[in-house]
């Protein structure tokens, strides 16, 4: 398991593989937003924490489809399902890969991003902490995802069609964190609904993640 | 395995397939393109369900290796076989390396090598897995008169070592110790598969 972990990190860091991609589409989609409704900091404030959580869902859905499709392609995944490991096991370090690349880069680069959208400052460990608590969900949930249109040519579309409503609750509950982080309200009632559904998809998705891939499989 | 029945994309193959093989003892598919060979092959390595019948040896006795050798381009050959060494739970790689002739390779990334390098790199999976069964879809392809000789006496180590091994290919290796099953006898009967294709409108958002 530790090695199938080593070798997605190895593989994302390498040529091709994607890592920075998402970091670099969030900070996209953080300079334009400026761009697109102007310069006035009090509007920026307001929508700092909705356009944040929106942009960082945004960058865990751009790399979802590499979780399954290119080992789809050169056929590792038929390999993998016959290797020693359960299937529940490959799509759990999958999503702890994709993760690790992608929604941990997001929360730690989260706070510069901040700065661009006139966060205020008492939001900026609210931001930190939802990403924290949110991203591993949109992995888990993208997982999923990836799993059900693996084997798809240009799946990528229906992907982000049935990825996107789930995402929903996260982007709810984290987003009304980093707002009510912003104007000094109690936070602990979104974080704690944030966590746990988060707590909730890692402990029954990969269940369906596998059960989808064996019958793509197929 | 008995009375085995399997089905590509919902549309039934092969029916009645039934063989026993003995340790030490290579079983070679033949039968036209199409007939099912893949299929076959997928069903016992456990990554389809069988439409009827039963397969009897555990799914975790089997390294299957297909098609496309589940190679990263982007990853040497060392970094590739080593990945599969620890999935299986092995751990040396030399000895495989060494015995497909792939010691000189271990540096270079597998985007750099050529075809029948990488269907070597992909044989060389099958030794790390220390698995006893070996299914092999046209394990041969791309590979020169030299490396099939090659291959042809990496497999009756295997054998000679006990283990068991299953293929679908159209050349002869050389190995005294094989049988051949004729596939195109098991074909379904096409009645069967009449209304196999009755996929509405599933397809739309594809």
């Amino acid at each position: 398991m530790i090695g199938l972990l080593l070798r997605d990190l190895k593989l994302a860091v390498r040529a091709g593989g994607g890592f920075g991609l998402g970091l670099a589409f969030f900070l996209i989609v953080v300079v334009l937003v400026p761009l697109g409704v102007g310069p006035k900091a009090e509007l920026l404030t307001a929508i700092a924490p909705g356009i944040l959580w929106v942009a960082a869902l945004l960058a865990c859905l751009l790399s979802l489809d590499r979780i399954f499709a290119l080992d789809h392609e050169d056929g590792s995944l038929d390999l993998l399902a016959t290797a020693p490991i359960p299937l529940e096991g490959v799509v759990t370090i999958k999503a702890l890969a994709h993760w690790l690349t992608t929604g941990l880069p997001l929360t730690l680069a989260s706070p510069l991003f901040g700065l661009l959208l006139h966060l205020p400052g008492p939001a900026y460990p609210w931001l930190m902490l939802s990403l924290g608590l949110g991203t591993p969900a949109l992995s888990v949930i993208g997982t999923f995802g990836a799993a059900l249109t693996v084997g798809l040519k240009r799946g990528g579309l229906l992907l982000s069609l049935l990825v996107l409503p789930l995402y929903m609750p996260t982007l709810i509950f984290g987003a009304e964190a980093v707002r009510r982080g912003a104007e000094g309200l109690a936070t602990a009632t979104p974080l704690v609904l944030l966590a746990a559904i988060t707590l909730g998809s890692i402990a029954a998705l990969p269940f369906a993640s596998a059960a989808a891939l064996r019958i793509n499989l197929r | 395995m008995t009375d085995l029945a399997c089905a590509r994309g919902s549309l039934p193959v092969l029916e009645g397939v039934s063989f026993t093989l003995a340790t030490g003892r290579a079983l070679i598919l033949r039968g036209p393109n199409g007939v099912g060979k893949t299929t076959l092959l997928r069903t016992l390595a456990g990554l389809q369900p069988a439409l009827e019948g039963s397969v009897s040896h555990p799914p975790e006795t089997i390294a299957y290796a297909a098609h496309a050798d589940g190679l990263k381009t982007m990853l040497t050959v060392a970094e590739n076989l080593a990945f599969w060494a620890r999935i299986f739970g092995t751990g040396d790689i030399a000895p495989a390396l060494e015995r497909m002739h792939l010691r000189d390779l271990a540096d270079r990334p597998a985007q750099n090598l050529s075809a029948g390098q990488k269907r070597r790199l992909g044989l060389a999976r099958l030794l790390v897995t220390g698995r006893p069964i070996w299914m092999l879809d046209e394990p041969t392809v791309s590979l020169d008169t030299a490396s099939v000789a090659l291959f042809g006496a990496v497999m009756r180590e295997h054998l000679a070592g006990g283990g068991l091994a299953l293929m679908a290919t159209h050349i002869d290796l050389g190995l005294d110790e094989a049988e051949v099953l004729e596939l195109s006898r098991f074909r379904a009967d096409p009645r069967r598969a009449a209304d196999a294709f009755d996929h509405g409108f599933d397809e739309a958002f594809l």
